[in-house]
């Protein structure tokens, strides 16, 4: 009963979203008020019935219904509860039920966040938004139904895949969609002001803070997945290129340079189809991760079980959905024109740069990812795009970002005013430099040029975006949320900066056979093995090593890898023991017993990795404080703006 | 002006890749052996440790290589298929028993049929690299002159054997003398 | 003859847990370097998203045990990856080669940089001209806080 009921909420859902399309775009376009009306409640009605289609999945997980073929095949009377919860997004369906149910929360947050937005102007933000969830619903209901029978009903489920069957599966997917997702609001703004054949400034004001907040949750989404991967993994990597992985740094990349160039277009009126084109990638970066991970086109651990019929209906939405705001763009960009102007060295100089990098590595990522694709597709032979293409390449860009990011914070709209801070800024180079020179030398012993360049590059940017809040705080002049904010996020960028180096440059990884009562010594750490025995989980049977670590002679800690099998799917699972600390991490991970009672045994060192997420909380922080600026908050006036504004001068 | 149509024209060309590598197999690597001398090998045969089995006895004669082991569920899958196709075809069949044991490989084609005129063991899976196995099952068609003509990966059916193997065979005999 | 064959099974699985990489190490750190990036540069087959470094699967112990062997005898890296793409073709490369069908792939940065530049200078010039004929400066009064 429960699963039909979801089934028709979904039907429902579908028809509301058709309801919010058509009557909202066609009543800004016939200026009818009465259908523009419609397009609010018809987007609080879909997120109802949305979540209760998401509530049924929910509850026939919970309830171990496996009559439902969905849930036969994701999940287990013997899976601890809260995995059950998790596992609802664990496979496609489930997670295009958690992408429908993300896109109705933010529709839902735009429709009651907007009060103050022209009728016309929301009316097309919520139409196109109905669109997407069109769509997605539509693609659901004829390919993706989560809600079919399985009759007769399994005797118990198939259980979610060990690797899985992790905290991070909670939080890691609903972060990362909301993120992802929430790219559709700027989209939808995008599209709507192209509609309109309006984009000015009080636009760029509005979109601004949505497209923070979307951000914001994609930061933190990415960082997790970065974060799981690297213990969950056995291997302690951080970062694969994997193309999934890919799919969602692009949207990412995107997203930061759409956020800087609305800073321009909402202080200057420039860079409108740059902004525009930006909004259109960003999402459609989006959408075509969704494609990537579920059309089977490209290989990634991530891909979902895939099947031709699902790509082709989502590369034909793609192609709508992007064509059809693209086809807008090349209607409307060419009037975009501007002649407010700007010198070189100037703030917006700065960020014309910083678009035209992030721009250029998003490209370059794209190209490496679909290479093999291409390479396929003509005849040309089977190549592999892999990590070691990726990381030579990404740096083409990114030095000279970081390079500029220390300067750009300082410089001002429209005129160049960086020689009065040539010394200031010399000097916090100089000193970034000798710092990380002491630190190479003195904590790791052995100059790198990797070392030294990043940790140079990342105190520098540290430095330079502490200058800003402090001598404004020094000098008593106001500090407004967005300063803050971008202090706070450049302040990440520093810390992610330091941690990369840090761990590529000295990270040690060693494979070796141990035997009880053997040890090795790393960094100058002594993992001394103690033998393992079998232990039992809930789900699961393991065998677990123990390692004494010690350093000079004091223990340090006792870590506990396992090797698991799980019961239901015997799939054998490296659960690796991790030691966190300020200054690194010590990793260790049994491998496979060898003759006798030894066994091969991964042990890494890994120095600053945490700084790499730590960097990523601190962008977000930013992003969060940015967004919370007083000029986003909701006004009591129409577009127009006041002609004077005490604070307008110098604030980003 | 029209820079403007760029983006959609970028967008176009992705799509037709796209639509296209729906229907490709990004994960199937295909041989490079194909044209060209097949590995030698001499090894150890899967019944009697003291025979070989090398390409060398079949010099001038075209022949099958089929990759199999114990441990694959696809071998399992087309070995009643592979005996019947085995039985009628001219060609011989030779086995490759790969990173397997040895007892179970014996107990198996006991119990299950023996299509292959020769079986080799390949303990450490030198052969295999060699031949560019990265999985099981995996069948070479190798023609009189020792030239690596096709490789067929997953396992071997009569449709296929109809398909891709005997037209080849066919092709191959009329051109030797 | 039942325990001959207990005994030879026995034997076969002992020796299959020495073909397992133990991962010793070369005692040439130079060797060991070589070694580190080698097998990070090859594919695994089998688990398609790894390395042979990182992989757990049969044949990539395999193969790290071919680099291994190859090293020792003195093969230069690229008769090691000759090797390898001799047998599985160029898919077994992560890093892709540089022949006429990459050039686009390898070429792109640096292309791709000065077609940024080469843009970004033409927009620059374009508005520091307009800028230096603008000497009102009131319009950065108006506009966002």
């Amino acid at each position: 009963m429960i699963p039909e009921l979801g089934h028709f909420a979904l039907i429902l859902a579908l028809c509301l979203a058709l309801a919010q399309s058509v009557f909202g775009l066609a009543g800004a376009y016939t200026r009818r008020t009465e259908w523009m009306s419609v397009a609010r409640p018809a987007v609080a009605g879909q997120f109802v019935f949305v979540a209760l289609a998401f509530g049924c999945l929910t509850a026939s997980f919970l309830g171990n219904d496996f009559s439902v073929r969905y849930v036969a095949l994701n999940s287990n009377s013997a899976l601890p509860t809260f995995y059950r919860v998790a596992a609802v997004w664990g496979a496609h369906e489930g997670s295009l039920m958690l992408w429908i149910l993300v896109l109705s929360i933010w529709s839902i947050a735009v429709a009651a966040l907007s009060r103050s937005l022209p009728d016309t102007f929301i009316a097309r933000v919520l139409g196109v938004l109905g669109l997407i969830s069109t769509g997605f619903l539509t693609f659901t209901l004829a390919t993706s139904n989560p809600f079919l029978r399985l009759l007769p009903p399994a005797m118990d489920g198939n259980d979610l895949n060990p690797l899985l069957q992790d905290f991070a599966l909670a939080v890691h997917p609903p972060i990362l969609y909301t993120g992802y997702v929430g790219f559709a609001v700027a989209f939808s703004f995008a599209c709507a002001a192209m509609l309109e054949g309006r984009l000015d400034q009080a636009w760029a004001r509005w979109t601004r803070p949505w497209t923070i907040v979307a951000w914001m949750f994609l930061t933190i989404g990415i960082a997790l997945g970065s974060w799981w991967a690297y213990y969950e993994l056995g291997w302690g990597g951080w970062w694969f290129w994997d193309p999934v992985e890919n799919a969602s740094f692009m949207p990412w990349l995107a997203g930061t340079a759409l956020i800087h160039s609305l800073a321009v277009t909402e202080k200057r009126n420039l860079f409108r189809s740059w902004t525009l084109l930006l909004a259109i990638f960003a999402f459609s970066l989006s959408l075509l991760g969704t494609f990537l991970v579920r059309s089977g086109v490209l290989i990634s651990v991530h891909s979902f079980a895939s099947d031709p019929a699902r790509g082709v209906f989502i590369l034909a939405f793609l192609t709508l959905c992007i064509g059809g705001a693209l086809t807008l763009f090349a209607w409307r960009a060419p009037k975009l024109g501007s002649s407010a102007g700007f010198e070189l060295g100037s703030r917006e100089s700065f960020l014309l740069f910083n678009n035209a990098l992030l721009v250029i590595a998003a490209s370059l990522i794209l190209l490496g990812t679909l290479y093999p694709l291409f390479m396929d597709g003509l005849d040309l032979g089977k190549i592999s795009v892999g990590p070691p293409y990726f990381r030579a390449v990404f740096l083409v860009p990114m030095l000279p970002l970081l390079a500029l990011l220390g300067v750009g914070m300082h410089s001002t709209w429209k005129r160049a005013r960086l020689a009065e801070l040539k010394r200031p800024l010399l000097l916090g180079l100089a000193g970034a430099f000798a710092l990380a020179l002491v630190v190479v030398l003195i904590a790791y012993g052995r100059v790198t040029i990797l070392a030294l360049v990043g940790l140079t590059a990342g105190l520098w940017i540290i430095f330079s975006a502490l200058r800003v809040p402090v001598s404004r705080l020094l000098s008593r002049q106001g500090l407004p949320a967005s300063v803050l904010g971008m202090s706070i996020a450049h302040f990440g960028v520093g810390i992610f900066t330091i941690g990369v180096a840090g761990v590529e440059a000295y990270k040690i990884e060693k494979d070796v056979a141990l035997r009880p009562g053997q040890s090795v010594q790393i960094a100058g750490y002594d993992f001394a093995f103690r033998g393992v025995h079998d232990v039992a989980g809930p789900n699961y049977n393991a065998i677990e090593g123990e390692f004494d670590v010690t350093r000079k002679g004091a223990l340090v800690r006792v870590l506990r890898p396992q090797k698991r099998v799980y019961r239901v799917q015997t799939m054998p699972m490296t659960e690796a023991a991790i030691t966190v600390g300020w200054t690194r991490d010590l990793f260790v991970a049994l491998g496979d017993q060898l003759g006798g009672d030894a066994w091969s045994v991964r042990i890494q060192y890994k120095p600053l990795i945490r700084y790499i997420w730590l960097g990523a909380v601190f962008m977000a922080l930013g992003g969060l404080t940015a967004a919370s600026d007083r000029r986003y908050r909701p006004v009591r006036v129409t577009d127009t703006l006041p002609a004077k504004d005490a604070t307008a001068r110098d604030t980003p | 002006m029209w820079r403007y149509l760029l983006p959609l024209a970028g967008l176009a060309i992705l799509v037709v890749f796209f639509f296209f590598g729906l229907q490709r197999e990004p994960g199937t690597i295909p041989s490079p052996l194909i044209g060209k001398p097949a590995p030698s090998f001499s090894l150890p045969s899967v019944d009697n440790p003291a025979q070989s089995v090398s390409n060398a006895d079949y010099r001038g004669r075209m022949y099958v290589l089929n990759v199999w082991g114990t441990w694959c569920i696809g071998c399992r899958e087309e070995h009643a298929a592979l005996l019947a196709i085995a039985h009628t075809s001219a060609v011989p069949f030779v086995g490759l028993n790969w990173k397997d044991e040895r007892p179970l490989a014996i107990q198996w084609l006991k119990e299950l049929g023996n299509p292959y005129t020769a079986c080799a063991f390949d303990a450490d899976g030198r052969v295999g690299i060699d031949w560019g196995v990265y999985g099981a099952p995996e069948t070479f068609l190798v023609d009189a002159n020792g030239v690596v003509i096709h490789k067929h990966i997953a396992p071997l059916t009569e449709e296929i054997w109809q398909r891709d193997f005997l037209p080849r065979i066919r092709a191959a005999s009329k051109a030797a003398p | 003859m039942k325990r001959l064959l207990a005994l030879l099974t026995l034997l076969l699985l002992v020796a299959r847990a020495f073909g397992v990489d133990t991962g010793e190490e070369f005692a040439d750190p130079a060797l060991q370097a070589r070694y580190e990036r080698l097998t990070h540069d090859l594919r695994c087959l089998v688990c398609q998203n790894e390395s042979i470094a990182d992989s757990n699967a049969g044949l990539a112990a395999d193969l790290r045990r071919e680099v291994r062997e190859m090293l020792s005898a003195g093969k230069s890296d690229q008769e090691i990856l000759a090797f390898m793409t001799d047998r599985y073709g160029d898919f077994v490369l992560f890093r892709p080669p540089f022949v006429a069908r990459t050039w686009l792939l390898w070429l792109a940065p640096a292309l791709l940089l000065a077609a940024g530049a080469w843009i970004a200078v033409r927009i620059i010039r374009q508005k520091a001209q307009l800028a230096r004929t603008d000497t009102d400066d009131s319009d950065l009064d108006s506009g966002s806080a």
